[in-house]
């Protein structure tokens, strides 16, 4: 098993910052521009890559990242596709830890084996899938662990401090998911009050790193959460980004 | 015995973690709930005095005896108010959602059957109630969707997909995601994540089982076959659960073939589709190879939906209940039939239960009793059935 996503939370804190995550839905504007733009994220600071795969029902996702999946299928881009462009982004970038972002019928679909094997092929780091709770897991954990790929547990905030445990436990090289609110992704102009107060009891409770998400555009957002967070995730405003000019270049980060 | 919300290998709670509390309280409140007599004892009584109930069974007779078999039986959903089997699950989980403390009401709906019966009820109980509908339903569906702004519900057209049910329904987890702590999700059918499945079925298992002791009372005995259309699946799922134990009744669910299995324009999920994963439950899926929710057809919007209720798939799979097909051309005429030889113009989703019944009527004795839910009624399918006759050059 690989520990590079350990080791990106630890070469973040020994610099004294969060671990900049950053989602990346795979297919738009199209495939090649999206597989490019991992190489700007990664040349800006991101230390994690969540690889999105478009799916035909979005129903976790806000009103950006819809239309970027509705997009990337016009393009016919498929989990296939979303592997095989991974690949191809691990041999440029050895250290960036991978994860496939997807909805569970897409892997179900190709069969939890079959997909286990590709993904390793491609050197995936973990897996985030977002209808899969703590309840359903276990039939995707235990095909993933032989082939050394781990699980992104997502923890919304009315997930109760004992199931946030339950949600880390048996993980290893893995990080918890905090979404900031109850929603879909897509930027907030305010995280809520209660957001840092909530990110320190989790942090207390577990062992591995957490990083928040959902609703996070900027640079003063993101150093907030990074006073209480191992690390932040940054999706809907680097899509929106990438969409509008074609490619993310210089900071990343208004 | 089962684990909780699993059927076989289907059904589950596969959301979003936000939905995992939701959805814990309300399988909680639901199991209180249904062991409450005061709470029972409300919906029965709105059962009674305000949708109508018990609806009586029809012994078809002239059709009958125009096919020259079997005897075909109706369980009368359509004289429900509202004039669908809808109804009996929009009341117990409107009251649910009344006990729960929760102060608005959202609903997904493909013809607008279980929106217009979702709105009655907020209406009857003075809750605010939202819509979801895909953007194309609300252009074929017109007349429902006034009776719900009518009642005073909000109807949302959604665009986005392929502007249908599914459409409908991944708006609808959206707003409960973000809304949950004040919203109920009103689900229309025996699909969708744990408790919904139960819940739905519960709510409408009133069909079977009035008419398990209707036909004791009139026959003295039990139907042959419980016959009953399968878009999600609820009033099938209502029908059956009063006779699941009667090992001796063999159930029948008949779904929208469409143009045919082979044509792919069908909503055959158990017949032509692949297990899979969609809006929280494990179930047989009409979906691309690699995984994407493939657009149904069929001539009977309230069929029209990708997955099925995850028991039925079970029910499948142990071989207690049969999945057949019905197309396009065989519903319209079985709705015909009944029209002509009854005086009665059923909903386009129950026609193509009645098909199947008259598909089998004719090579069984006179004694074997089809019991078949006509589950809707059709004035809200005037407009299509005449555009579909116009354009095959059918007489109307």
């Amino acid at each position: 098993m690989s520990d590079r996503i350990t080791k990106c939370f630890a070469k973040a804190k020994a610099e004294g910052r969060g671990a900049f995550v950053s989602y990346l839905t795979m297919g738009y504007p199209t495939l090649r521009q999206s597989e490019d733009a991992v190489d700007d994220l990664v040349a800006g600071g991101v230390d994690i890559v969540e690889l999105g795969v478009p799916f035909s029902d979005p129903f976790a996702d806000g009103a950006v990242i819809r239309s970027a999946a509705y997009k990337a299928l016009e393009n016919g881009v498929t989990l296939d596709d979303v592997l095989a462009a991974a690949k191809r982004i691990r041999a440029k970038h050895p250290e960036t830890a991978l994860v496939v972002f997807t909805y569970y019928n897409l892997i179900f679909s190709k069969g939890l084996e079959a997909f286990a094997k590709a993904a390793a092929d491609s050197d995936i780091d973990a897996v985030l899938s977002v209808d899969l709770p703590l309840e359903e897991r276990d039939e995707l954990l235990d095909v993933l662990k032989p082939y050394g790929i781990t699980y992104i547990p997502l923890i919304a905030p009315n997930t109760p401090i004992e199931r946030v445990v339950q949600s880390a436990e048996g993980l290893d090289n893995s990080f918890l998911y905090i979404i900031t609110v109850k929603g879909i992704t897509g930027a907030r102009a305010e995280l809520p009050s209660d957001l840092t107060a909530r990110l320190d009891a989790i942090r207390a409770a577990v062992k591995i790193p957490i990083a928040a998400g959902f609703g996070i555009s900027t640079k003063a957002q993101a150093e907030v959460v990074s006073r209480h967070a191992d690390g932040f995730v940054v999706g809907s405003a680097l899509v929106k980004r990438l969409g509008a000019e074609g490619k993310i270049e210089g900071e990343l980060l208004p | 015995m089962q684990p909780k919300g699993h059927f076989g290998v289907y059904g589950g709670q596969y959301v979003a973690e936000t939905l995992m509390g939701p959805l814990q309280e309300l399988a909680a409140a639901y199991d209180e709930a249904k062991k409450d007599p005061e709470f029972q004892r409300e919906f029965q009584e709105i059962l009674h005095d305000y949708v109508g109930r018990e609806s009586p069974i029809t012994v078809c007779k002239r059709l009958s005896a125009h096919l020259g078999g079997a005897t075909i039986v109706l369980k009368r959903e359509d004289l429900n108010h509202t004039g669908a089997h809808k109804v009996n699950n929009t009341i117990g989980q409107a009251l649910l959602a009344k006990r729960m403390g929760k102060k608005r009401l959202i609903a997904e709906t493909g013809a607008g059957m279980h929106g217009v019966a979702t709105a009655t009820v907020a209406a009857l109980l003075g809750m605010p109630c939202e819509v979801y509908m895909g953007a194309i339903d609300v252009k074929r569906q017109s007349p429902n969707v006034e009776r719900m702004q009518m009642l005073g519900a909000k109807v949302h057209a959604i665009e986005e997909g392929s502007a249908t049910l599914k459409d409908a329904m991944n708006e609808a987890l959206r707003d409960w995601v973000t809304n949950c702590d004040d919203t109920f999700y009103v689900i229309g059918t025996v699909a969708g994540p744990y408790p919904y499945p139960d819940m739905v079925r519960d709510f409408q298992r009133v069909i079977g089982d009035e008419a398990r002791r209707q036909c004791l009372a009139k026959f003295g005995r039990l139907p042959d076959q419980a016959i009953a259309c399968v878009g999600g699946g609820s009033n099938a799922m209502g029908l059956f659960a009063g006779f699941l134990d009667d090992k001796e009744v063999k159930l029948v669910g008949v779904e929208a073939g469409g143009k045919g299995i082979p044509s792919g324009e069908h909503a055959a999920s158990i017949n032509g589709g692949r297990l899979g994963v969609l809006h929280g439950a494990k179930t047989m899926l009409l979906q691309t190879d690699v995984g994407n929710i493939i657009d149904t057809y069929s001539v009977s919007a309230g069929l029209d939906y990708p997955g099925v209720g995850p028991e039925h798939c079970y029910l499948h799979d142990i071989g207690r209940a049969e999945y057949s097909v019905i197309c396009d051309d065989e519903a319209i005429a079985a709705f015909d039939d009944l029209c002509r030889f009854e005086g009665i113009i059923p909903a386009m989703e129950s026609s193509h239960a009645l098909a199947e019944a008259i598909k089998r009527a004719p090579t069984l004795p006179k004694e074997t009793i089809l019991l078949v839910n006509l589950s809707g009624r059709g004035d809200k399918d005037m407009e299509n059935i005449m555009a579909y006759k116009k354009a095959r050059g059918l007489k109307g």
